[in-house]
């Protein structure tokens, strides 16, 4: 196939687009999907019936009886050329407590010794990098952040966990995220996290959205009770 | 409170208004009805907007009692309609008082479908969740309870009377067919054809690839749900085995590394790594629905002008029959 240029506009289905912004996890890139989801907002809830933004694409799902597909294109051109010169605005910094250990993070001690390193500096390089929130899916409020220290990236799990418990802080290659809630998964687990990521009755529904930038503090034992953590009972791997 | 009272729930039996947009930037998918023609006919039939909330029953088996004066409609799968154990035709309106029971049974016959749509006069008022009555049994969003009917829920509707009750001819409704490519009056045949507007990693699937797909006929497996129809049969691998995650639309066609195509349905994951060939055209992705394991399944190629031309078309015929049929 011949080179791609960025950005391309491609079709996903009868009243869906899907626009790359270029092919791999980077900041910039991200940035500019941001930028252009941020763009055509004001047309949601009339023509554009969903904006989806991930890595480095925008998927655009709109109403086939109120526009069309050229009419979207062109909105799309638009305001991909309105935004170029745009600086982007500060992104938020969230900060998210996590309690690293053993108890709280049953992989965190075979991750270390598989990197060759110390439990400690596991932690501390997870914990010193900022992060980017690149894309929210799979279950509700499930953000993937990237990207971690190439030296904690971890390969997923041969054997999925059938229960990763909520507010479990998890690594898988170089994307790092926290569970919102119950479910299975086959991430590595290196700690909780008590801060709820999705809450469905209470507005906002969560603490992060795309494009932030988050940090995780690493926190003690006591101040994880003190903020309302509880300790699950994890699945043994064997 | 007054409403219907659910005395057995029958095998799946979810509620469902047009489905929660607007909200994929949290990761909620859209739910909504798996055959939203059958959906929106239900609810034109019982004089109600598109958005209102009613049941969607998978497969059968639902007996609700009404505490309320009123008008339903069954459309979508020959499950067959009963209320006081007499038979009533579906994709018609009736009358029900308080006290009646309404029973919907299960498919009798061979090209019945799986999927039917009861709806009533003004809805069932339900709480919406992030702007959207539908059911997303996954999230635990919608609905009652987040899932399926349980027996004895009360679904909250209002006295309707003096309601127009509404039908359509046998004429109509075969135009109507013949015009919109559409399944009106419950004719689901087991083979079916599906167009496909390419797109996504589309260039990722060679010609020949391509062409084994367009050519081949295709069954769906066991593994069909909301979230997506697992097909079974000729092998059309991408060159690539996966992408950078991105949004993942209704009717999206991926192909994981087994060559083995699935179609994502109304509760689909929102971002997956998949390379995908395009997406079934809207419409279509309700005869898919109302096919169950086993049925067969053939591709055809479509533009998307014609796509959104017979989507324009679908909609002002069918507002076109509902003024008629007033």
């Amino acid at each position: 196939m011949a080179a791609t240029l960025y950005p391309h506009i491609e079709i996903a289905g009868a009243d869906a687009l899907i626009v790359y912004l270029g092919a791999d996890t980077q900041p910039e890139i991200s940035a500019e999907v941001q930028r252009l989801a941020q763009g055509l907002q004001s047309f949601q809830g009339q023509e554009i019936v969903d904006l989806v933004p991930s890595y480095a694409s925008l998927l655009i799902n709109f109403n086939p009886l109120l526009c069309d597909h050229l009419w979207l294109r062109k909105k799309i051109r638009e305001t991909l050329d309105s935004s170029t010169s745009q600086q982007e605005s500060e992104s938020r910094l969230v900060e998210l407590p996590s309690y690293y250990s053993e108890e709280s993070g049953p992989d965190l001690n075979l991750l270390a010794s598989n990197a060759g390193l110390s439990p400690e500096e596991v932690i501390a390089l997870h914990s010193e990098a900022e992060y980017r929130v690149y894309a929210i899916g799979f279950a509700p409020g499930f953000a993937y952040l990237g990207q971690v220290d190439q030296k904690i990236a971890a390969p997923r799990l041969a054997t999925p966990r059938k229960k990763v418990p909520k507010g479990a802080v998890a690594i898988a290659d170089r994307q790092t995220a926290v569970y919102p809630a119950v479910s299975p998964g086959g991430w590595n687990l290196i700690g909780l996290c008590p801060t709820p990521m999705f809450d469905a009755n209470n507005e906002p529904h969560m603490p992060v959205a795309v494009g932030d930038r988050i940090r995780f503090r690493p926190i003690s034992r006591e101040e994880f009770f003190d903020l309302g953590g509880e300790l699950p009972e994890f699945e043994v791997q064997s | 409170m007054q409403g219907l009272t659910v005395i057995a729930p029958g095998i799946l039996s979810l509620l469902q208004d047009a489905g929660r947009f607007g909200q994929q930037q949290i990761g909620l998918t859209t739910g909504g009805p798996l055959d939203s023609f059958a959906f929106t006919v239900a609810n034109r039939l019982c004089h109600n907007n598109d958005n209102a909330c009613a049941i969607e029953i998978s497969i059968g088996g639902l007996t609700l009692e009404s505490s309320v004066d009123s008008v339903i409609a069954l459309t979508g799968a020959k499950l067959g309609l009963k209320i006081n154990g007499q038979n009533k035709t579906q994709w018609q309106s009736h009358a029900i008082k308080a006290g009646d029971k309404i029973n919907i049974g299960f498919a009798s016959e061979k090209n019945s479908g799986c999927r039917a749509y009861l709806a009533v006069a003004g809805g069932f008022d339900i709480a919406k969740q992030f702007g959207s009555q539908a059911t997303v049994s996954r999230e635990g969003i919608g609905g009652l309870q987040g899932g399926p009917l349980q027996k004895t829920d009360l679904l909250p509707c209002s006295n309707h009377r003096d309601l127009e009750l509404l039908r359509f001819s046998e004429e109509q409704q075969s135009n109507f067919n013949s015009n919109c490519n559409s399944n009106f009056n419950s004719n689901y045949p087991d083979l079916v054809e599906l167009r496909v507007i390419l797109g996504y990693q589309q260039d990722h699937f060679s010609p020949v690839k391509q062409a084994i797909f367009f050519s081949s006929e295709y069954t769906v497996s066991d593994l069909c749900d909301r979230m997506g129809y697992r097909l079974e049969g000729p092998k059309v691998n991408a060159d690539i085995e996966g992408i950078l995650s991105e949004g993942i639309c209704l009717g999206a066609i991926q192909v994981p590394a087994d060559g083995q195509p699935i179609v994502l349905m109304n509760d689909r994951q929102t971002i997956g790594g998949y390379p995908k060939i395009g997406a079934v055209f809207g419409p279509d992705l309700a005869k898919l629905a109302q096919l169950s394991a086993g049925g067969r399944i053939k591709f055809t190629a479509m533009d998307i002008n014609d796509a959104h031309q017979e989507l324009l078309l679908t909609k002002r015929q069918l507002d076109q029959l509902v003024l008629e049929a007033l």
